[in-house]
C-alpha cells in the first residue's frame, strides 16, 4: 500500500507545522522522517493516521484518497512514543482490542481471536507475558506489545512515532535492529519518526529529513548521508565543520590546499566547505600542506579518538576523528602542534542556501 | 513495625509522625465516637431499641438513605460531566465555572438552604413555573434531594478532576485508530480509568449527604414520616434534653453508614 501526500499544508496559530509538503512512500518500504524537534514529522504522521486533519492537500492509500475518512475507518496502525497501551487490561486484551471493537458481523470467534493475539505475541517474542498488566513490563517489551496491537487489526500502513524515544541507549539499538527485521518478514508499508540520524540511516530503507515543516531531502539513507542537498542537512546527519574555502575552475582552495569540487559546482564562487570528522587527516610533518593547528582536548572513545583541534586564525574548534591505533602512531599529546588536512568536502557558496540551524 | 520503625529513610521521623498521626485522630475522631457509644450504653436494650425502630426515625432513615443515595447517583453522572467539561476543554470563564464548583463547600449550609427554598418555594424564581406544571420541590422529599445535590457536586468533581487530568490522551486515540468509535472508547478505556475515582467521589457524595443538616431543614419543611432527615430528629432529640435517644440514632447511623462503606468496599477490592 504506497503512500502519496500531496500539498499538504498545516498550521497551529500562526505556526506552520507542515507546509505544503509532497511525498509518495512506496509500497512496502519502511521510511523514516527525520528533523529536529518542530520540524513538522509528528504532525505529519498523525496526519497520514488521519488523527489531524490537515488545513488543504490530500493524503491517499494506493490511490484512493483517505483524507476525509474517520481515523478508525482508515485502517493504519499506529505505535505511540509512550506506549499509550490500556492499563487496566492484560497484555492479552490489549492486543485483542482491536479485534475485539469490530462490528460483530466482522468480529471473529473467540478462539480465532486468541489465535491471532498469540501468533502476534509470538512474533514479538512476548507470549508469555499475555496475562499480565502492561505495568509489570520494561519499556522495550511495552514497546513491543504496542506493535503487537498496532498489527492485530492488519493494517494498511503502520505508523510509528518515535517509537524507541523513551528506551535508553542499549534497549534502543536493539529494538531497532528487531524492527528492522520483522519489517523484512511482514512488509507492511511503515513511517516511523524520529530526530536521531543514526536511527533513521540503520532502521529504514528510505529517508525523509524535514525541517520548519519542509522537506529538506529525500532518498536511501546512503544517499542521504553521502550526497546532503543542503547545509542543513549536511549538519543534521552528524557532525560537520566549516572551513572558509573559494571555489575556481572545479577546485576548491581552503588556505593551502585544494579539493576537486567539479561534481557539483559548475560556479566560481566563495563559500563554506563542509567537511566531516572522519574526513579529516592529521600529520605532524610541518611541510605538508594543511591547516596548522594545535590539540585543544582528546577525549578516547572506545576504538575512535575525538580530537578537538584549534586551526590558527579560525574562527571556530574543529573536530576530527582518528582510529585509536592511528593516534597512537601520531603519538601527540594535548596542546601538540600539528597540520590538518580535509581529504573530501562538500562546498556550498555563500547564497546559494543559507546554513540555517541544525546540529 | 518494629523493623519497620528501625529501618532508615531519607525523610526522618516516622516514630514522631506516626504518634503525631495516633494521637491527632484518637483525638478528633476514636474518642467523640467514643463518648458517643458511651452514651448509648447507659441505656437499656429496650430503651436503645425504642428509640432507634421508633416509626417517625425509620421513616427518617428510609428518607436520608434513599435521597441521599439519588443525590449522590445524580452527583455521579454530572459531576463527571463537569469534571471532564473542565479538563477537557478551554473556554472564556473556564476559571469562574472551576471555581463555582468549590461554592457548596464554602457558602454555610444555611445559607444555602434558605437560598434553595427561595429559589423552588411555589413561589420563587424557579419554583413559580415548576408549580404550573404541578411540580413541587420546597417542602417535598424532591427538595431534600435538591439540597443533598448541591452540598455533593464538588466531591465527585474533585476527584475525578485529577484523575481525568493524568488521563492518557493518546490512549483514546490509540483506541479510535484501531476502529473503536466513541462510544466503545469511552466504555472500555476511559470509564475503567476512571471508575476508582468515580466510586471514591461517589462514596464521599453519599456519606456528606447522609450527616447534611443545614441546607436541607430549610427546604425540607421536616413534616415527620415525610420530609424528615434522621440529623434533624438528632438534634430535635438533643434540644429536648434527651442526650441518649439523640446519641442512639446517631450510632445507629453510623453503624449502617459503616456496614454500607464495609459492603461497597468488599464488593470493590474482592
Amino acid at each position: 500500500m504506497s503512500i502519496e501526500i500531496e500539498n499538504v499544508n498545516k498550521r497551529f496559530g500562526d505556526f506552520v507545522a507542515v507546509d505544503n509538503v509532497k511525498l509518495s512512500l512506496p509500497n512496502g518500504e519502511l521510511t523514516a522522517l527525520l528533523g529536529p524537534s518542530g520540524s513538522g514529522k509528528t504532525t505529519l504522521l498523525r496526519i497520514i493516521a488521519g488523527l489531524e486533519q490537515p488545513d488543504s492537500g490530500r493524503i491517499r492509500f494506493h490511490g484512493e484518497d483517505t483524507t476525509d475518512v474517520h481515523v478508525s475507518h482508515r485502517g493504519v496502525g499506529f505505535v505511540f512514543q509512550h506506549y499509550a497501551l490500556f492499563k487496566h487490561m492484560s497484555v492479552f486484551d490489549n492486543v485483542a482490542y482491536g479485534l475485539t471493537v469490530k462490528p460483530r458481523r466482522f468480529r471473529p470467534d473467540k478462539a480465532e481471536i486468541k489465535r491471532r493475539v498469540m501468533r502476534l505475541l509470538e512474533l514479538v517474542q512476548l507470549d508469555w507475558t499475555a496475562h499480565r498488566l502492561p505495568s509489570q513490563l520494561s519499556g522495550g517489551q511495552r514497546q513491543r506489545i504496542a506493535l503487537a496491537r498496532a498489527l492485530a487489526v492488519e493494517p494498511r500502513v503502520l505508523l510509528l512515532d518515535e517509537p524507541f524515544g523513551a528506551l535508553d541507549a542499549k534497549v534502543r539499538t536493539e529494538l531497532r535492529r528487531w524492527l528492522r527485521r520483522l519489517h523484512d518478514e511482514i512488509h507492511v508499508t511503515s513511517v516511523f519518526v524520529t530526530h536521531d540520524q543514526e536511527e533513521a540511516l540503520e532502521v529504514s530503507d528510505r529517508v525523509v529529513v524535514m525541517n520548519h515543516g519542509n522537506v529538506e531531502q529525500e532518498g536511501s539513507p546512503e544517499d542521504v548521508y553521502d550526497h546532503p542537498a543542503n547545509p542543513f542537512v549536511y549538519k543534521f546527519l552528524g557532525n560537520v565543520n566549516l572551513f572558509r574555502a573559494r571555489v575556481r575552475d572545479g577546485q576548491a582552495r581552503i588556505g593551502d590546499i585544494a579539493l576537486p569540487v567539479a561534481e557539483h559546482h559548475p560556479q566560481d564562487g566563495e563559500g563554506y566547505a563542509y567537511v566531516r570528522p572522519h574526513e579529516i587527516e592529521i600529520v605532524t610533518d610541518p611541510s605538508e600542506a594543511g591547516l596548522s593547528a594545535t590539540v585543544e582536548l582528546v577525549s578516547i572513545v572506545g576504538p575512535t579518538v575525538r580530537l578537538e583541534l584549534r586551526v590558527e586564525n579560525g574562527e571556530d574548534l574543529v573536530h576530527a576523528e582518528v582510529p585509536k591505533g592511528r593516534w597512537r602512531e601520531l603519538g601527540l599529546a594535548q596542546g601538540a602542534p600539528l597540520r590538518v588536512r580535509p581529504l573530501a568536502s562538500r562546498v556550498f557558496l555563500h547564497g546559494e542556501t543559507l546554513p540555517s540551524a541544525g546540529a | 513495625m518494629a523493623i519497620a520503625l528501625r529501618q532508615p529513610s531519607v525523610i526522618p521521623g516516622f516514630g514522631i509522625t506516626l504518634g503525631f498521626t495516633i494521637f491527632y485522630l484518637g483525638l478528633l475522631i476514636v474518642i467523640p465516637i467514643a463518648g458517643l457509644l458511651l452514651y448509648t450504653l447507659q441505656m437499656s436494650w429496650d430503651d436503645f431499641w425504642r428509640a432507634v425502630s421508633d416509626r417517625q426515625v425509620v421513616a427518617s432513615y428510609k428518607l436520608s438513605f434513599g435521597a441521599s443515595l439519588i443525590a449522590a447517583l445524580i452527583n455521579l453522572v454530572f459531576g463527571a460531566i463537569v469534571a471532564w467539561v473542565l479538563v477537557r476543554y478551554r473556554f472564556t470563564g473556564k476559571r469562574i465555572v472551576d471555581a463555582l464548583v468549590d461554592l457548596p463547600f464554602a457558602m454555610p449550609t444555611a445559607v444555602a438552604g434558605i437560598a434553595l427554598v427561595t429559589l423552588y418555594a411555589s413561589t420563587g424564581w424557579v419554583g413559580q413555573y415548576l408549580n404550573v406544571y404541578g411540580i413541587r420541590i420546597a417542602y417535598t422529599q424532591i427538595g431534600v434531594i435538591v439540597a443533598l445535590t448541591y452540598i455533593g457536586l464538588p466531591f465527585v468533581v474533585r476527584t475525578v478532576q485529577p484523575v481525568l487530568e493524568d488521563l492518557d490522551k493518546e490512549a483514546e486515540e490509540a483506541s479510535a485508530i484501531m476502529g473503536a468509535n466513541r462510544f466503545t472508547t469511552i466504555r472500555r478505556v476511559i470509564l475503567p480509568a476512571l471508575l476508582p475515582a468515580l466510586l471514591t467521589g461517589f462514596a464521599l457524595a453519599f456519606a456528606r449527604a447522609l450527616g447534611e443538616y443545614g441546607s436541607v431543614i430549610f427546604i425540607s419543611g421536616n413534616l415527620p414520616f415525610r420530609t424528615e432527615i434522621t440529623p434533624l430528629l438528632i438534634v430535635a432529640k438533643a434540644e429536648q434534653f434527651d442526650y441518649a435517644g439523640a446519641a442512639a440514632i446517631a450510632a445507629f447511623l453510623l453503624l449502617l453508614l459503616i456496614n454500607g462503606l464495609q459492603w461497597w468496599a468488599s464488593r470493590r477490592y474482592r
